[in-house]
């Protein structure tokens, strides 16, 4: 069972899947990134050149860039603050019979199509629309709607995993806590936070990931705002070159994110 | 802990507040549905079943959720093939790169969906079709949708694994049964749930998966999001588009309670 | 064991990553296919030595259509609307359509080598034809090619060196759209997206690719004479400086910019758009979905286009794409189409097949006079398309820069 030979007949299928199927492609988009495009025909043209990641430091793609990390900022942090209470009203005040619905509840939602659901907003925000007949005003399509759509569909992905951390806290941790003298306040910052810090890592590693990349919500309730996205998809027919660097960078990002999130532990819960 | 009455009605009322933002805009959409104005005007003006009936007879959608299906069926056939060997590779043995390859796994669902998307299209475009002759189709979804969804697989079967340890499988060779024996006698049924908790999962993600099946999908008989998507703002169709969001919505209750059923919160802890 | 196990290891995942560098080095393989270098004007254009097709043969029974929304039209939209299904049945060719927004988008798709037939503007023909992702037609096998507009067939952006590259289907120009109620007095002038922009602050809008520089241009020509701008296409770097900075100041009061004709026409609707420029076929729509709106030319004269029906390179349903291009120029054809978009028909003998027996007029469909002040949409190159030679004019890469710059200003 231990043998070497088994291990290689498990290991090379999905290895081969992973490794050349998709890092290739990946390699393959990671090269095209220091070609150049032929002026006329917008062609892919091979030689070597390192305009686009200079392109990339001006000031109007530092600003894409930026406004994308700032949005996948808000979001994650939106995400944690309205997670860690709800996780916690489900984990640990709600009676037991209700968990399981307010369980039920949260998975629902994600099986609803990301793209019905955006558009919902869309309808949500128009003028005339749900929230100007509620409040009396919208924000309607850009920045905020952005952050509030992206919020709302990544939601359940801080939820869930938060919630099951809450749900391994064994209650005699908090009941020696409270023992020692340790209020509510405190306890919840030295016992439960840490054990709270994986989940929301891993939580993270989502609302992060999913924001950074986002075209298509941002298309849908964004009006005229410009993301990593929407330039990279704007610049696939004529500049592959400048799409592929713009993309690079987003995995760079997140390859240091996941890094960073690894030490705490947050790629067990996945 | 001792919570004061006060924090816990406080926390009640916060957490019915995140139910009503979760399911206000599902609601908007039901309403919709009914809505007789096509753009959606709020409040409705009128309300008419036409839609449902417009749903019932258009052929779009139903060509459209045959092909999601068909996907997701090769998607996740191929990632509970690959996930599982995958895991018992890496929760039973111990070797050189194995930290790397649990980070290479979850690359795909981690980096963002469009690079994955044009790095499949550019290996389409450059490679399967002028080398191979295969164009972008129903064969490059599952590819691209298999890559993402072994992560699921893999994620759920680890855990199990891991909660089962390995002594049943240990006894077994100690019986005298041969690797493949073992595997079918005694891990795979042990497995059984988290298998159908990850193909869940599999089938889920590649369902509702839009963003790289833009870039591998071809001119044929396009998947439910993007028939979703070619229609959402369609005069004529946006509100059979909420019609099928709303059917979509409803039907999922099942696959959510099916999981509840296998594993309690097993397989709704490993979700992502 | 542990040793022999890295050693292993170790072996397949060398053996691995040489094959991802392997492909890698492949994936480079086809990327800069056929094409001789070409950036040089048309008229010096090299293009890749392609064949047209002889004669017709069997049909083979499906066809791949790229189409301006509104050209090829089955009944999903309006069941009313409709000359593709007659097509299907007495030819054997299913029409399988896909829409796009922007030209940049049906190069970007034609290059993916799976259409056999696309509605190209005078902006994305010579890309295609200088790239070989289009072949030259064979105009005898288009038994309604005579009836075509002498103006319109051979024209630098649909034939190269005496070779024709497509079949020219129609043309027209684009339009000011505004929501008469909102919008007050009625504007007669691209001042109302420009410098009276402000007037419907957060509700312009503005279509949604770089050759839109070309209408600020034309606007410069009549506002800004002394920067002596004669073609909106041949602009050197002051008058694209001067075109950038116009529409960095539009951006400001635009709520969304547009490339999805179906979006535009639920903004008017619903009034997150007030004032933009559109097609006529947007504002027919809007109007059908009774939004108060009115579409017009405004003084300045406007940018447009004159599209033709080209066939794909690697199209492997040639027999059916002729026959499909042979349809839609047909006179009942080509009219239908003429007054479901709002164009000036390609084929003479349409005109008389309209239902509105004005439309040919409305349309200027006969006068040439009146397109010689309508700026088709052309690739701009860097060699000036109006005739300068002491500079050098900015070429698309360029105005593709420019334009993500305007939109992240």
């Amino acid at each position: 069972m231990r043998s070497r030979r088994a291990l290689v007949a498990l290991l090379t299928p999905p290895m081969l899947w992973l490794v050349v199927a998709y890092l290739g492609a990946l390699a393959v988009i990671f090269a095209t990134a220091f070609w150049t495009t032929d002026p006329f025909t917008n062609l892919v043209v091979r030689t070597f050149t390192l305009e686009n990641f200079r392109e990339l430091l001006t000031p109007t793609y530092l600003g894409i860039i930026g406004r994308t990390l700032l949005i996948a900022v808000l979001v994650t942090v939106l995400c944690i603050l309205i997670a860690v209470p709800f996780a916690f009203f489900m984990a640990r005040v709600a009676p037991r019979r209700l968990r399981a619905l307010l369980l039920a509840a949260i998975l629902v939602p994600l099986w609803a199509s990301y793209l019905v659901k955006a558009y919902a907003w869309r309808t949500m925000l128009q003028p005339g629309g749900v929230l100007d007949s509620a409040f009396g005003a919208t924000p309607g399509y850009g920045f905020a709607a952005v952050v509030l759509t992206l919020t709302y569909l990544w939601l359940p992905y801080m939820i869930l995993p938060v919630y099951a951390a809450f749900e391994r806290l064994p209650e005699s941790h908090l009941e020696a806590s409270a023992d020692l003298g340790g209020r509510p306040g405190a306890t919840f910052r030295r016992v439960v936070v840490p054990s709270l810090l994986p989940a929301i890592a891993a939580g993270s590693v989502f609302t992060f990931s999913l924001s950074l990349g986002d075209y298509i919500a941002v298309q849908i309730v964004g009006g005229k705002l410009q993301v990593l996205g929407t330039t990279v998809l704007q610049n696939i027919t004529l500049d592959l070159p400048l799409a592929a660097a713009l993309g690079t960078v987003s995995v760079l990002i997140m390859v240091v994110y996941l890094l960073a999130v690894r030490r705490t532990g947050a790629l067990e819960n996945l | 802990m001792r919570l004061t009455r006060a924090t816990r009605i406080a926390l009640g009322a916060f957490a019915t507040l995140v139910l009503a933002f979760v399911y206000v805009p599902l609601v908007v959409i039901g309403i919709n549905s009914f809505n007789s104005d096509r753009t959606f005007g709020w409040p409705p003006p009128g309300f008419t079943t036409q839609w449902w009936s417009a749903a019932l007879r258009a052929e779009g959608p139903r060509d459209a959720l045959v092909t999601s299906v068909k996907a997701g069926l090769g998607a996740t056939a191929i990632a509970l093939v690959l996930g599982t060997l995958l895991a018992l590779a890496l929760s039973r043995y111990d070797f050189f790169g194995k930290h790397a390859i649990s980070v290479l796994v979850v690359l795909p669902i981690a980096l963002p969906g469009i690079v994955t998307g044009i790095a499949l299209q550019s290996v389409i475009q450059n490679i399967l079709t002028p080398v191979f002759g295969i164009g972008a189709g129903l064969f490059t979804i599952i590819v691209g949708h298999a890559t993402f969804c072994i992560v699921l697989v893999f994620n759920n079967v680890t855990a199990r694994l891991r909660r089962l340890g390995g002594s049943l499988e240990q006894a077994s060779a100690d019986l005298g049964a041969r690797p493949l024996t073992t595997f079918r006698r005694v891990t795979f049924p042990l497995l059984r749930s988290s298998l159908v908790a990850g193909a869940l999962l599999a089938f889920g993600l590649s369902f509702d998966e839009i963003v790289v099946t833009t870039f591998t999908a071809g001119p044929e008989s396009p998947t439910l999001p993007i028939w979703i998507f070619n229609n959402l703002f369609r005069p004529n169709q946006a509100p059979v588009v909420n019609v099928i969001a709303v059917v979509l919505v409803v039907l999922s209750i099942l696959p959510v309670w099916l999981a509840q059923r296998l594993g309690g919160t097993d397989a709704t802890e490993s979700r992502l | 064991m542990k040793e022999n196990g890295v050693r292993t290891s170790h072996k397949s995942l060398t053996g691995v990553v040489a094959v991802v560098a392997a492909l890698a080095l492949a994936g480079c393989g086809s990327t800069a296919g056929g094409g001789g270098g070409s950036s040089a004007a048309p008229g010096g254009m090299q293009v890749p030595a392609l064949k047209a097709l002889d004669k017709l043969g069997t049909p083979e029974g499906e066809v791949n259509v790229l189409a301006w929304p509104g050209y090829v039209e089955n009944g999903s939209n309006d069941p009313k609307v409709d000359w593709v299904t007659d097509f299907e049945k007495s030819s054997g060719c299913k029409v399988n359509i896909k829409t796009f927004g922007t030209s940049d988008e049906a190069v970007q798709l034609m290059r993916t080598g799976q259409y056999d037939v696309v509605s190209a503007s005078g902006d994305a023909t010579l890309r295609l034809i200088a790239a070989g992702d289009v072949e030259p037609v064979n105009t005898s096998l288009i038994t309604n090619y005579p009836d075509i507009f002498d103006a319109l067939k051979m024209k630098p952006w649909n034939s190269v060196n005496g070779v024709a590259y497509g079949i020219p289907h129609g043309r027209g120009a684009n339009l000011l759209m505004y929501r008469t109620d909102l919008v007050k007095p009625a504007p007669d002038s691209w001042s109302a997206v420009f410098d009276q922009a402000g007037a419907q602050k957060g509700k312009v809008t503005a279509y949604d690719s770089p050759i839109y520089i070309a209408d600020a241009a034309l606007y410069l020509m009549a506002t800004k004479p002394d920067l002596k701008i004669k073609n909106p296409y041949a602009l050197d770097d002051t008058q694209l400086a001067a075109a950038v900075d116009l529409l960095k100041a539009q951006k400001a009061n635009v709520g969304e910019y547009w490339s999805d004709y179906l979006k535009e026409i639920q903004a008017f609707k619903n009034g997150t758009s007030t004032v933009g420029t559109t097609w006529q076929v947007i504002a027919n729509l809007a109007k059908g979905e009774k939004a108060p709106v009115e579409a017009f030319l405004p003084k300045e004269g406007a940018t447009g286009w004159s599209d033709t029906w080209m066939v794909g390179a690697k199209s492997q349903h040639k027999t059916c794409a002729y026959k499909l291009i042979d349809h839609l120029v047909s006179p009942k054809v080509n009219a239908q189409i003429a007054e479901y978009f709002g164009e000036a028909p390609g084929n003479r003998k349409a005109c008389a097949e309209t239902v509105d027996k004005n439309h040919c007029a409305t349309f200027h469909a006969e006068d040439e006079a009146y397109f010689s002040k309508v700026h088709y949409w052309t690739t701009p190159i860097a060699t000036c398309l109006d005739g300068r030679t002491d500079v050098k004019c900015t070429d698309y890469a360029t105005w593709s820069k420019a334009w993500t710059e305007i939109r992240n200003s």
